[in-house]
């Protein structure tokens, strides 16, 4: 046995798990769990095993985070897999998938193994890439999803380039039936959008902003449901914003079609009101809504329609931001926040902790069909030590993400991941106030 | 007073009030012989202007020149914007030669709030985007008081692209300062989402809502907004909406006519309206130099020295 986590509360949904409990790991895998509760004589841990005091803290599966920007290749001012992984581990998090709009465009096998190979000698985590719908993200031609998916690839996205045409995205969803994968859905109408900026409604009118309808995402779920509902395809819908978009994938599932989806933290956190005064921070695509939607979001994720809660963690260069508003690109810095903030939804009792932590490691996994997520003996050791007391501050400045672009600054938070593990080697430690990136 | 006009949305009536008054002040100095004073002597203006623009730009040039400001112009298409140059760094290095006045054009919404976070100039916001254009509501309000002696009760009509108008959004906040009603008259397109929470009264018929208006502004409508669909074509929106003689006659009979150019003559307006005696359109232009001179004046001895 190489490593002991004692005495922790472990909460590991993928089975049933919530008790003050042992963790015992050897050659990266996960031995055995086993309560402390009623034992009787403590067992006598080898001399050469490291243990982890886990007392008082909560001990989870390594969250996973199905909708990551880590740049690489191409955008490397913005974020690297290194330092976006190095993100990933301080926010808790032992996996990520990561988008395809790098450049070149992740849309065939080369750029996929380049990323594979470059996240196990690089990355502080394990990194599954998301493959291109289409090649260059461009909506004309399939991309060759089995190659991709035999490089590594665990579902196909245009991301931020929706498939326009209905006919394709068809096509899409019937051939990667084949392979098992799901097709991930930002669903945008872009004719409506219409090169829109942030929500449209009274305020993008104050601003002088141009506003992007909720009903842009409301009818692109539409249409891709409806398509999931021809074509039996996997569809998982990204980052749902809008209160009618909550309505429609609620209408599917009860239909029994076979959609998922996904929102993020600053979906249930933040309304349009953040874009005033101009503030580049709050500018996101789908863009921040209303109070109402904010509400529709958390009821989703209260009543299981929103399977999952990912970053879609979008870092992006100070010049990025530091611009006019119409110019200033899209996206939030994620990974470092989003368990303190979604924690808040365990503390308001929207969810429970179990709930919370269900969504963030065993959904994601499942609806990627990846053995993560899970505490199982026989599963790789990727754990995260999380001391659900302790505030801080949100300082971006402090994170270790390239992009310190958040519109969370200066939040007040409880709930942070202390100690970090993936298979079996601690890759963060919270009291060293940095990482102990030992063979990678 | 603030050091800064970005909108009149944030802006106070009662600074309202006092750009107002002292426009009379400076238009009294404009009807003299010598139409120069000192006042700004010493001081520098840059007027950074990245849209094209005739009246606002030369009005903002005089006003400055008329109260003795050394004045740079900051031409686009000739400056290092053209070749990349962050506006961070246009700002940055403008700043750095000592200016007292920022007076910004852009397209984009928002750009005059940017730069006053980055710059200690006093920043006058010429228009940007569809977000405000501040000193044009003011130069509206001054010929509004002056042709009807007051504007509280006054019935004034804005016609025409309300949602690309810079121009409607500032005379919408203004006005309602003031105590004016207002009605917006437009097809449903060219309607902004949300506007009435601003303004309560909404025509789509200009007949009836003309009808016994004091003040009725007409706005440019912009060719391009006919490929975007907000309308089909400008003949068909000079027949529905555009401002006629014969329609003319259903509002005040002394209404005045205001626009804040450049016009289309056979698209928002006729021409017989435009040349007509309710016209004050060139009165607009004279005020706009009195105003802009106010604004000078006044945000100068709001800017915090060193």
């Amino acid at each position: 046995m190489d490593l002991i986590i004692k005495n922790g509360h472990v909460v590991d949904p993928s089975q049933g798990m919530d008790f003050i409990g042992d963790i015992c790991v050897e050659d990266g895998v996960i031995i055995k769990i086993e309560g402390t509760a009623g034992a009787t004589a403590p067992e006598i841990t080898p001399e050469t095993t490291k243990v982890i005091d886990a007392s008082g803290l909560y001990v989870f599966p390594g969250l996973v985070d199905m909708h990551t920007h880590l740049r690489e290749p191409g955008f490397e001012y913005k974020e690297t897999i290194k330092s976006g992984t190095r993100a990933a581990v301080k926010g808790g998090f032992t996996s990520v998938c990561c988008m395809p709009n790098t450049k070149p465009v992740n849309d065939n096998e080369t750029v996929t193994e380049f990323i594979v190979k470059k996240a196990i000698s690089e990355g502080y985590c394990n990194v599954f890439p998301i493959g291109a719908i289409t090649k260059r993200q461009e909506g004309k031609e399939l991309a060759e999803m089995g190659m991709m998916k035999d490089a590594g690839c665990v579902a196909f996205s245009d991301d931020g380039r929706p498939v326009t045409d209905s006919m394709l995205m068809r096509r899409a969803l019937e051939y990667s039936k084949v392979f098992s994968s799901p097709v991930i859905s930002h669903a945008e109408d872009l004719s409506l959008s219409n090169g829109g900026v942030m929500n449209e409604g009274y305020l993008s009118t104050t601003l002088g902003l141009g506003g992007i309808p909720a009903a842009s995402e409301v009818i692109a779920i539409q249409r891709d449901i409806e398509l999931a509902r021809l074509t039996g395809g996997r569809l998982h819908i990204a980052h749902c914003s809008t209160a009618g978009g909550v309505r429609a994938i609620r209408e599917a599932k009860r239909d029994g079609i076979a959609v998922t989806a996904e929102t993020c933290p600053h979906y249930f956190h933040l309304t349009e009101a953040e874009a005033n005064g101009y503030n580049t921070a709050a500018k996101v695509n789908p863009p921040l809504r209303t109070k109402k939607d904010v509400e529709a979001v958390r009821e989703g994720i209260k009543d299981g329609t929103i399977d999952v809660i990912a970053t879609d963690h979008a870092p992006h260069h100070r010049d990025d931001k530091l611009c006019e508003f119409d110019r200033a690109t899209f996206g939030i810095s994620g990974l470092e926040t989003a368990f303190s903030l979604s924690y808040v939804l365990v503390k308001e009792g929207l969810l429970t902790l179990n709930q919370l932590i269900e969504m963030m490691t065993i959904r994601p996994s499942h609806i990627l069909g990846l053995d993560k997520g899970t505490l199982k003996a026989g599963a790789d050791a990727d754990i995260v030590i999380v001391d659900l007391n302790k505030d801080f501050i949100v300082d971006p400045e402090q994170f270790v993400s390239k992009g310190k672009n958040t519109p969370f600054n200066g939040w007040r938070l409880t709930g942070l991941p202390i100690i970090t593990i993936c298979k079996g080697i601690v890759k963060y430690h919270f009291n060293n106030n940095d990482l102990t990136a030992v063979g990678v | 007073m603030e050091k800064d006009l970005l909108d009149i949305k944030s802006a106070a009536a009662a600074d309202i009030e006092l750009i107002l008054d002292t426009a009379s002040s400076f238009k009294d100095v404009l009807s003299r012989d010598i139409k120069k004073v000192p006042t700004l002597r010493g001081k520098t203006a840059v007027n950074l202007f990245f849209e094209p623009s005739t009246r606002t730009k030369t009005s903002f040039e005089l006003a400055e020149k008329r109260l003795s400001t050394d004045v740079v112009n900051f031409v686009v298409p000739t400056s290092s914007v053209a070749k990349g140059e962050t506006l961070y760094d246009t700002i940055k290095t403008i700043e750095s030669y000592g200016i007292d006045f920022i007076i910004i054009r852009h397209q984009f919404s928002g750009v005059p709030h940017f730069i006053s976070k980055i710059s200690k100039a006093s920043v006058i916001n010429a228009g940007d985007g569809i977000n405000e254009h501040p000193t044009q509501a003011l130069l509206d309000a001054f010929t509004i008081k002056e042709k009807k002696g007051a504007i509280a009760g006054l019935k004034i009509a804005i016609v025409g692209d309300i949602s690309h108008s810079r121009v409607a959004k500032s005379n919408i906040y203004c006005l309602n300062k003031l105590g004016a009603v207002i009605r917006l008259i437009a097809p449903h397109t060219l309607i902004p989402p949300g506007i009435e929470n601003d303004v309560a009264e909404i025509y789509h018929d200009i007949g009836e809502g003309i009808t016994g208006v004091d003040v009725i502004m007409t706005l440019r409508i912009q060719r391009e907004r006919q490929t975007g669909g907000f309308f089909s074509s400008t003949d068909e929106y000079f027949k529905f909406w555009g401002l006629t003689r014969k329609r003319l006659d259903k509002a005040s009979p002394d209404v005045i006519v205001m626009h804040p150019g450049p016009m289309n003559r056979g698209v928002e307006i006729a021409s017989e309206v435009a040349d007509s005696s309710h016209s004050v359109i060139n009165a607009q232009v004279t005020n706009g130099l009195a105003v802009r001179m106010a604004v000078l004046y006044l945000l100068d001895s709001a800017r915090p020295r060193n």
